[in-house]
């Protein structure tokens, strides 16, 4: 008896603390997911004021309610796409629940085009990187179909559809035959971006040099240099002329000027003539006064 | 995907910066997507973000949106700063002192311009209201961040959690 007597004003007393925290701790619903920019409510339960604490990288709030009301936050209240927590507290006692804030719908596109200037004939030559956002700048993560379409006037066009992963769907193409500005285009929906890549001519194909007598000197030129689809091979590629004759050797370095270099040399009979753009050689003149 | 915290990376990481939170062994290894990742690459980005949650945990911790720069660019470096001015406000400061990563890379764009990673985070998350803490606890968490070159270092553009 005498244990009973010591046991029971324990048992009330914890009781007691029990019943007075219960009836302190706030209680509220929130849901675990929500849309970014979108309206959303939270019921508490009991009675009294308290303080709702929202806190994430993506913001931080803090405002005053009565227990016993819903809790609502108004469309573009929290538009930051994250991971937060929300803590209602009534003096020492807090509720805190995890919540999460998910991308809205797509609306923007962040297209990244490479390179700006690309050599025709290329294999994969083109990437495109595309990042899809919401109205509120989140990345949206779940997967979306995003098309690209790279066309040229010369060509036709080159289409294909990629669905993000993470919020990201890249690809890449190949450059056309023909130079010439090309329309690269990423799509969702109505969510367009486009991008111009200029397709330049690759590598000269040859260099055809000619050469004629002019008083004491050579006059040099050569014929209108084009990659190996026909492209004119762009004006200010240096094109070098080299006259070799006994153990001497001149060099003179011309861009190329509509289409073709010209230079003078002096006139060495017997003298070495050629003519090369890169590792491209032209053909050699074995210069024999003219003839 | 690459799982990036090798064993000898975590070993090289917290030898540079023993301050800095655990890392997770790999589990697998394969492409990052369109391009190859270097190791002086994986390393450097690996070691800059991880600096870059020292950098949060700090800023928002003090207040201090100067810190963000270091480590952060762009729309990321922006939203933080605005948590920041929404903190400063109502007299709330906000503590993120991460415990673990789980890093993955797991885009790398074909120019190089911008590498993805996922994170599984552990961190304790403490919440202040002029100096009284409202809320301590510890919390787990997906983050996926946008990582692209500067002068000397990778910083993050992208930085948002996402539901696990």
């Amino acid at each position: 008896m005498k244990r009973g007597i010591t046991f029971w004003p324990g048992l009330l007393a914890w009781l007691a603390i029990t019943q007075f925290a219960l009836a302190q701790s706030p209680e509220f619903r929130l849901p675990e997911r929500v849309k970014a920019g979108s309206s959303f409510s939270a019921p508490t339960a009991g009675s009294g004021p308290a303080i709702l604490y929202i806190a994430g990288p993506g913001g931080a709030f803090r405002r005053h309610v009565r227990l016993g009301e819903t809790i609502s936050f108004a469309a573009g209240e929290i538009t930051r796409a994250g991971h937060y927590l929300a803590v209602l507290v009534v003096g020492s006692f807090a509720e805190t629940k995890p919540f999460d804030v998910v991308a809205a719908q797509p609306a923007a596109l962040s297209f990244l085009a490479k390179p700006s200037r690309v050599p025709v004939n290329q294999n994969d030559g083109i990437s495109g990187v595309a990042y899809v956002f919401d109205v509120f700048h989140n990345i949206v993560l779940e997967p979306q179909q995003v098309s690209f379409v790279l066309s040229a006037t010369s060509a036709s066009p080159q289409s294909r559809t990629v669905s993000t992963g993470n919020g990201v769907a890249w690809i890449r193409m190949n450059s056309a035959a023909k130079a010439g500005p090309a329309q690269f285009e990423a799509s969702l929906g109505n969510i367009r971006e486009r991008r111009v890549v200029q397709q330049v001519a690759g590598e000269p194909c040859t260099v055809r040099l000619s050469a004629h007598e002019s008083g004491p000197k050579i006059r040099l030129e050569t014929e209108p240099v084009h990659d190996c689809s026909g492209n004119a091979v762009p004006d200010g590629t240096i094109v070098t002329f080299t006259e070799t004759y006994g153990d001497n050797q001149a060099t003179v370095d011309v861009p190329l000027k509509r289409g073709i270099a010209q230079t003078e040399m002096p006139a060495r009979r017997g003298a070495l003539i050629s003519a090369a753009i890169g590792v491209v050689m032209g053909n050699e003149i074995r210069w024999n006064g003219g003839q | 995907m690459i799982r990036l915290a090798s064993i000898w990376l975590l070993t090289l990481v917290l030898l540079v910066f023993p301050c800095l939170a655990q890392t997770k062994p790999p589990a697998s290894s394969d492409s990052v997507g369109p391009r190859s990742l270097e190791e002086q690459t994986r390393t450097a980005v690996v070691r800059d973000y991880l600096q870059a949650w020292q950098s949060l945990g700090k800023a928002l911790s003090e207040n201090r949106p100067d810190v963000l720069g270091e480590f952060f660019v762009g729309a990321a470096k922006d939203e933080l700063a605005d948590t920041i001015r929404q903190q400063q406000g109502l007299g709330m400061h906000t503590s993120y002192g991460d415990q673990t990563h789980d890093l993955q890379i797991i885009f790398y764009s074909p120019d190089g311009m911008s590498i993805q990673l996922l994170d599984k985070v552990e961190y304790q998350l403490e919440i202040r209201d002029h100096g009284q803490v409202v809320e301590s606890q510890q919390v787990r968490s997906r983050y996926l961040a946008v990582m692209t070159p500067t002068e000397a270092k990778w910083k993050v553009r992208i930085f948002q959690a996402e539901p696990e």
